[in-house]
């Protein structure tokens, strides 16, 4: 199963950067998003995979009889999702507000803060 | 209820014993500036005593990273554990001096950066939230400074992170949403590295303590092996970017001349900062052998990133703009401490960051006032501010001898032991790029105090005299609010140039504590585990 999970994760980090190096900033947003679920899968896989087994622990025992799924990576993951989901949040609304106010959202063409006629310093007085 | 009736050893799963006091103060520094954070969130609609809540949050941020570093001069490295679990189960918050350090030196700063922000911020900005993102944005860096644990590391970045977008596009312009489009994304993709090579990390060794990590990888019989080196460049490759080391340091030269000055100026100090501080602490503490094989690979990065800050300050008219290329022209001079490695190099690049915090952030303020008294931040356009301030302008070549390395400032001390280690060690070319990049950033200072302060007027009118300034005509700004933090960052510059015994004793001490040139970091190790470790 694990290996399954790992040509999935390298599936998905290919898509991502394939997005990403989009001249569009759209595209480059979806890559984003898509990268930041990779890591997720990546930091689960990492966990090692188990078959599920309930984490019920019986009357008798302090621990459970068998081994059950490591929650450590599901809390890792679930930190992460909510922090990835806020950054696309914030990135989304940015980049539309970007696109209002500078009528493009091909990032070759974002060049108001390094405007191309960049004037060298005086050479003399 | 089978349980109840046995008893349950609980020493074997958690600290028993009454954390010390003193303790307590390992997480002042970020609670301190989440309370006042939220508080400044809640009365956002108060401009009148945002300021003044803000500073004073500031102020006892301030007090307590000062407590704190003495607590751990005296007593050592301190470990503190959420919920009481014993290591490595539990979130362990562990600082030492080098953390202690960094977080007395960010804090000074936040406060010089909130008065400065009383005269710059306006009404909008401070609804829109400038307190409460400092305060926000100084929760995650202490939180980066003091934590033991690398997910908890990468939590404190986005912290971090997300109060750095939030004050960069106060205000709403055109040349911010552009700056921070780039920031964003660029800054975004890092920490998702750094979450990459945490994950594999955890893959590898099943903790993700610090001193847990450290003490399995030095077990290791091979720690050259593939997975261990991935995991290295990939947090090489994180925290370079963090960092704004070549070649990924082009988000840097595009985003910090579009804000408000006093937010370039906290950015400046601290956020390029906190990734040398990531650096050194996963790489010395606890990637060492990374170190060894990956040296080439980081003193070639160090050189670019030395000659291409030095150079592109050479090449901008824009004020800020040049002052951004400096801060990644010092980024490189940490970097070539951190190859060298020995106690020398690592404590140099500790001061040079201590260093390059206070005069990066005091240099952004001194162009923010230049700016208001010549009205502009274009070389073309300044002139003449002699005339206007002469304190100024002799306040201005100070901090302009200091980034650029010179006696008897701040920045010399720092620059002499990296480039004394670095020639002891046998790298020579990295300690012949410090000093080229030194004397280059001495012409690109050197200029602008000539073309800003020494000659007469803007570009176009005939030197000196054609254009008419009363004496003492100087722009109000605020009245005395941009001065006050100017010249306490100022006054740190030139004490730490004439008094550096105290700042290399303590770099010293950081550098010991992260295991710079020893085997083992005793110290660190044994603070989290007990005598065991």
């Amino acid at each position: 199963m694990e290996t399954g999970v790992v040509v999935l994760i390298g599936l998905f980090f290919a898509v991502s950067v394939y997005l990403m190096l989009s001249k569009q900033l759209v595209r480059m947003l979806l890559g984003i998003a898509i990268l930041g679920n990779s890591v997720n899968m990546l930091i689960f896989a990492n966990g090692r995979l188990t078959r599920e087994v309930p984490p019920l622990i019986p009357k008798h025992l302090y621990t459970p009889e068998f081994a059950t799924a490591n929650p450590l990576p599901q809390a890792l993951v679930l930190t992460a999702i909510v922090i990835s989901f806020s950054f696309f949040a914030f990135l989304l609304v940015l980049a539309f507000r970007a696109y209002q106010e500078l009528g493009t959202d091909e990032v070759n063409k974002m060049r108001v803060a390094e405007p191309d006629d960049n004037q060298t310093p005086p050479q003399g007085y | 209820m089978a349980g109840s009736s046995v008893s349950v050893d609980l020493t074997q799963a958690m600290v028993t014993a009454p954390v010390a006091a003193g303790d307590w103060l390992i997480v002042a520094p970020s609670l301190i500036t989440m309370l006042g954070g939220s508080l400044c969130l809640m009365l956002r609609k108060n401009t009148e005593l945002q300021p003044k809540l803000g500073i004073a949050f500031l102020a006892l941020l301030v007090l307590a990273s000062l407590a704190l570093l003495v607590r751990v001069l005296d007593y050592g490295v301190i470990t503190m554990v959420m919920g009481s679990w014993l290591p490595p189960f539990g979130i362990a918050l562990t600082v030492d001096a080098l953390g202690a350090t960094l977080t007395l030196i960010g804090s000074i700063v936040a406060l010089c950066a909130g008065i400065y922000g009383m005269a710059t911020v306006d009404g909008t900005g401070r609804r829109y939230g400038f307190y409460p993102f400092l305060l926000l944005l100084m929760t995650g860096v202490c939180g980066a400074f003091l934590t033991g644990d690398v997910f908890n590391l990468y939590v404190w970045f986005e912290v971090l992170l997300i109060s750095s977008y939030g004050m960069l596009i106060l205000g709403n312009d055109r040349i911010q949403l552009d700056g921070a489009v780039k920031y964003g994304v660029l800054n975004l993709v890092g920490t998702n590295l750094f979450l990459i090579a945490t994950g594999l990390l955890y893959g590898i060794f099943g903790t993700l303590n610090m001193a847990d990590i450290a003490m399995k990888v030095s077990a290791l019989e091979n720690p050259a092996s593939g997975t261990l080196s991935t995991v290295a460049a990939l947090y090489f490759l994180a925290f370079a970017m963090k960092a704004a080391a070549f070649p990924v340091n082009f988000w840097l030269p595009a985003s910090y001349h579009t804000p408000n000055v006093v937010v370039s100026a906290v950015f400046a100090g601290l956020l390029t900062k906190v990734g040398v501080y990531a650096l050194i602490r996963i790489f010395v503490l606890i990637l060492p052998d990374s170190l060894e094989y990956m040296a080439d690979l980081i003193s070639l990065v160090a050189i670019a990133t030395l000659l291409t800050g030095a150079f592109g300050a050479l090449a901008q008219s824009e004020m800020r703009r040049l002052l951004g290329y400096l801060v990644i022209a010092g980024i490189g001079a940490m970097l070539a401490g951190v190859v060298v490695g020995s106690i020398e190099a690592i404590s140099g690049a500790i001061f040079y960051a201590v260093h390059s915090i206070i005069v990066m952030t005091a240099l952004y303020m001194a162009a923010g006032i230049m700016s208001y008294m010549g009205g502009s931040y274009d070389l073309r356009k300044l002139g003449g501010l002699y005339q206007k301030n002469a304190a100024f302008a002799g306040v201005f070549l100070v901090l302009g001898f200091a980034v650029s390395g010179l006696p008897p400032f701040s920045g010399f001390w720092p620059k002499i032991m990296l480039v004394q280690a670095a020639f002891n060690d046998g790298w020579g070319w990295l300690g012949a790029a410090i000093l080229v990049s030194g004397f280059l950033t001495t012409l690109a200072m050197g200029r602008v105090w000539i073309y800003a302060f020494w000659r007469g007027g803007p570009e176009g009118t005939p030197d000196g005299t054609s254009i008419a300034i009363p004496a003492g005509s100087v722009v109000q700004l605020g009245g005395a609010a941009p001065w006050i933090p100017l010249g306490i960052l100022t006054a740190l510059v030139i004490y730490f140039g004439l008094q550096p015994e105290w700042m290399i004793e303590l770099s010293t001490q950081g550098a010991v504590g992260v295991g710079a040139g020893v085997d083992d970091p005793v110290g660190y190790l044994r603070s989290v585990f007990g005598d065991q470790g």
